[in-house]
């Protein structure tokens, strides 16, 4: 029998964290295309991931989970679409200490969710500096719905990321039952 | 946690919208080389505010709002002498000299003058320190921030700006259903009145300003001025809000795939 593969896509700016986000739950080292910074302006980290990278998770025989990370910086959003094709749904990744990210990050949630409309949530990523925003103001800084979930996250702790992950299932499944329940007839 | 930043990244009007839509009590600081400004906020309304060496005492503002005359002024400065605001707006209150409204009235007209420059403000740094309350000796008023935020939004002027802000102009506007929100209560301009009265989400925001004769610029301006002040909020085409999205399951994913979901879940549970 054919294993099925299932994608998960992470997105979100540049430096907030989806690569560490993947690399806490893959069962495979993240196949990882970073290259060394060479603008000043991005020089908060050594490397950035330039085309995506790419985590896995065995469930069984049958089927695979990938989460895919695209690369955070605009330059490189042509690779946004490419990604976004038959995914499960996505995650948005938030720098909570960087506020001057969070007009990019909706517009990132905007452009995600306009490709491919699928279940989404904003993981606040980082909530263990002392810096980082509280939730809900991000919430109000990024313009969400009360209805959009948006999880406090770190993303180098494997319960955090694996918390973030199920939330996202669980919306997909709720999505599910939506689509199931008999419509009332006018 | 902290909510600090620059404002560059996050500007005034912004964190006065972000205090009024989440109902914020705390202090929120505002600093350049040489000025430090305190606005102190209980449940989303301003209470109190003072600037670097501006801070004058209950009389004197009255005063300066003439609701005391010169000469009552320099009457009552000898009375009010080592009395703090909340003593001397009793005893005024007692004498006759003003009643509580008229004293709330003239401080809250105080602290919006005082904090209308931070709207110009691009550089700077902001923290807020929340459960921060407002000097004890001084009197708390209790200050709608809509219209402040109206006025801030207004002097937003950079297109590019504008132009993230609100992505496209095939967008149509509906009314926010946030609680308490009462539009008789709030400042509009006429311009401002115009593209109100046409908010429907049938109508696309290209349609309003063709209707209204406003510009891109103009109405974008319009639009994100009403934004800030969560009056309206941008609907795609077909009535879904662009805030509340609606999703829909992948196209690879029919609803009898629950079961594949349900052992991504378990797999994951057990990592």
């Amino acid at each position: 029998m054919q294993t099925q593969t299932v994608k998960i896509v992470i997105t979100g700016p540049f430096n907030a964290g989806k690569t560490e986000f993947i690399r806490s739950v893959s069962e495979i080292d993240v196949v990882s295309t970073e290259r060394k910074i060479t603008s000043a302006p991005e020089k908060v980290k050594e490397t950035t991931t330039v085309a995506m990278d790419f985590g896995r998770i065995t469930v069984d025989n049958d089927l695979v989970l990938f989460l895919f990370g695209t690369p955070g910086q605009k330059r490189f959003d042509f690779m946004w679409e490419i990604l976004s094709e038959g995914m499960l749904g996505f995650i948005v990744m938030v720098d909570s200490a960087r506020p001057e990210t969070f007009r990019e990050a909706r517009s990132i949630l905007e452009t995600f969710h306009a490709y491919a409309p699928t279940p989404y949530l904003v993981a606040a990523n980082k909530q263990d500096l002392y810096d980082a925003w509280d939730v809900e103001d991000i919430r109000v800084a990024l313009r969400l719905d009360s209805s959009v979930k948006i999880l406090p996250c770190t993303a180098t702790k494997k319960s955090s990321v694996k918390n973030v992950l199920l939330e996202l299932l669980y919306s997909i499944l709720a999505e599910m039952d939506k689509h199931e329940t008999p419509q009332e007839l006018p | 946690m902290s909510l600090k930043g620059f404002l560059k990244d996050f500007s005034f009007t912004q964190l006065l919208n972000l205090v009024n839509l989440a109902n914020k009590s705390g202090a929120l600081y505002i600093e350049k080389p040489g000025i430090s400004c305190r606005a102190v906020f209980h449940n989303g309304k301003l209470t109190y505010f003072e600037s670097t060496g501006e801070k004058a005492s209950l009389l004197k503002t009255i005063t300066d709002h003439q609701l005391i005359t010169a000469s009552q002024h320099r009457l009552l400065k000898e009375r009010l002498a080592g009395m703090n605001d909340q003593e001397a707006g009793i005893y005024l209150v007692n004498a006759g000299y003003a009643t509580l409204d008229q004293i709330l009235n003239v401080l809250e007209k105080e602290y919006a003058s005082q904090l209308r420059p931070l709207f110009s403000w691009t550089d700077g740094f902001f923290r807020f320190e929340a459960g921060e309350m407002p000097p004890e000796e001084r009197i708390p008023v209790r200050l709608n921030l809509e219209n402040l935020i109206l006025e801030g939004a207004r002097e937003l002027e950079e297109i590019e700006e504008l132009r993230s802000e609100i992505p496209s102009l095939e967008m149509t506007l509906k009314f926010t259903d946030r609680p308490g929100t009462d539009l008789s209560r709030v400042n509009l301009n006429s311009t401002e009145w115009r593209v109100i009265s046409y908010v429907n989400p049938k109508n696309s925001i290209q349609q309003i300003a063709a209707t209204t004769n406003l510009d891109e610029i103009e109405i974008r301006r319009v639009v994100y001025t009403l934004l800030q002040a969560g009056l309206v909020e941008i609907v795609r085409p077909g009535g879904k809000p662009v805030a509340l999205p609606s999703t829909s399951l992948p196209v690879n994913m029919p609803t009898e795939n629950r079961p594949l979901i349900k052992r991504l879940i378990d797999r994951i549970r057990s990592i």
